[in-house]
């Protein structure tokens, strides 16, 4: 099953008449990180949503090269937040490959390799709740991956982590895209955007203000509001 | 002050020799009280979490509804009930009016509001944590309400727990509808009923005794048995 390309046309979410995004027209195509940026309140949590499919579409389309439950099976999300089932560690790693028919024990193998890849090994029988931040966050990464989905959306994945544990969740992103994972995902963190991004969507009042390569978008961006961004202005 | 003593040294008497009437009273109030409770939960705990995880019409209505009915008057239940089985009810056919069986049916309808109604606040709080996640993974309807369960089981048996706390203590409905026959249908409630109008205060009492006894072992073994209150918070 193939996803790419993505195509987004005049798609729109709003809440009580308010609109938090769009219109949105947006072509992604099937490789490498895509990173979006913008200051907060700018819709970028939003969008990411959006393209999951965990907000409502109010207006447009957002079409995929595969039907819209083939492209929701095959993708996951790690939120900024992240979401600990009130479970073991492998427990809540195994629950997404339950969830899908996989059996007990395959589960568990799977689960504790990818423990293993995240560094959370020593830790599988431990409440996932007790865990500090950065190991909650790199076991929701882990979750998210264990389904190997083909598409990752990543809602700010290390805001609350220090500079470490980024590192460690940077090394199992690479490690994602060099197998072919597609990701999106949103940053604060411009040496971040720098170290990952292949494409920058640039996000101001939910609206896509640039869409370009990294490279491009970094050394000259289009908008003078992305200028101002990258300076480190505060962009209003 | 004189009677308690003497229900103490009757409840101390009654358990000691263990009186064969009491004995049977007990486990029959044990046995009704137990069976309303698994299939009360049976009703009420996965009803709870379709009201939490599901969006539709009526939703707040209902909560509503099974919150208010929380109070509902035993003696109303037992009333309708006894309508309902009487041999001129719909139900009459059945004949299990005066059977521990009717029994049971008054306390399910006693407990389901009220263990539906604490269940559904500890669900309610753990899908809004749960919501993003379970949507994002793309679960259906019945795998919601089944991680909801088996992730919020400590708060459920609190939920349970008080629904026992309500049945076992119950005597308004039981009377009506299981009449207090001895050897048939009396349980502890309804003796203790029963003693306190001929005047036995020191057994009444002593059976009460007895009666509170009973409450408090078995929300221990519940308790030892789920483990609450040890491992982290939930």
């Amino acid at each position: 099953m193939i996803l790419f390309p993505l195509t987004v046309r005049g798609a729109q979410t709003t809440r009580r008449g308010k609109v938090l995004v769009g219109p949105v027209d947006l072509d992604l195509a099937g490789v490498g990180a895509t990173v979006v940026m913008g200051p907060n309140g700018s819709g970028k949590t939003t969008l990411l949503r959006l393209l999951h499919g965990a907000a409502r579409l109010t207006h447009g389309r957002i079409d995929w090269a595969c039907t819209q439950a083939e492209a929701r099976s095959a993708q996951a999300f790690v939120f900024q937040r992240p979401v600990m089932l009130r479970r073991s560690v492998l427990e809540n790693l195994t629950y997404p490959l339950r969830l899908r028919g996989t059996s007990r024990s395959v589960a568990q193998f799977m689960a504790e390799d990818w423990a293993a890849r995240v560094g959370l090994d020593a830790m599988l029988d431990r409440p996932a709740t007790v865990l500090s931040g950065g190991e909650q966050q790199k076991l929701a990464l882990a979750r998210a991956m264990i389904i190997e989905p083909q598409l990752l959306f990543l809602d700010e994945p290390t805001a609350a982590l220090d500079g470490r544990a980024t590192r460690e969740v940077e090394a199992v992103l690479r490690a994602a895209l060099a197998s072919g994972t597609r990701l999106i995902l949103s940053t604060h963190d411009l040496g971040q955007a720098r170290r990952l991004a292949d494409e920058v969507l640039f996000l101001l009042h939910g609206q896509v203000l640039e869409h370009n390569a990294a490279r491009k978008f970094f050394e000259a961006p289009a908008t003078l509001q992305a200028r101002a961004f990258l300076r480190g202005d505060i962009v209003e | 002050m004189g009677d308690l003593w003497a229900g103490l040294s009757e409840a101390f008497r009654l358990l000691v020799t263990l009186d064969s009437d009491l004995v049977e009273i007990t486990l029959r109030s044990l046995q009704v009280t137990l069976t309303a409770l698994a299939i009360g939960s049976a009703i009420a705990l996965p009803l709870a979490a379709f009201l939490a995880v599901r969006r539709f019409r009526w939703r707040r209505s209902v909560i509503a509804v099974l919150n208010a009915l929380m109070g509902l008057p035993p003696v109303v239940v037992g009333l309708a009930v006894y309508v309902l089985l009487s041999r001129s009810g719909p139900f009459g056919v059945l004949g299990l009016l005066f059977t521990p069986s009717a029994m049971i049916i008054a306390q399910v309808i006693i407990i389901v509001p009220l263990i539906a109604s604490v269940a559904h606040q500890s669900l309610r709080d753990l899908w809004s944590e749960y919501h993003d996640l379970l949507i994002s993974m793309n679960v259906t309807q019945s795998q919601k309400i089944r991680t909801l369960l088996w992730d919020a089981r400590r708060a459920l048996l609190t939920a349970s727990l008080a629904g026992f706390g309500r049945a076992i203590g119950e005597v308004g409905a039981i009377m009506i509808v299981g009449g207090n026959i001895e050897h048939a249908t009396r349980v502890l409630t309804t003796a203790i009923a029963l003693e306190t109008g001929r005047g036995d205060f020191a057994l009444a009492l002593g059976l009460g005794f007895v009666l509170i006894g009973l409450a408090i072992t078995v929300n221990l073994c519940i308790h030892w048995l789920g483990r609450t209150e040890q491992e982290g918070r939930w």
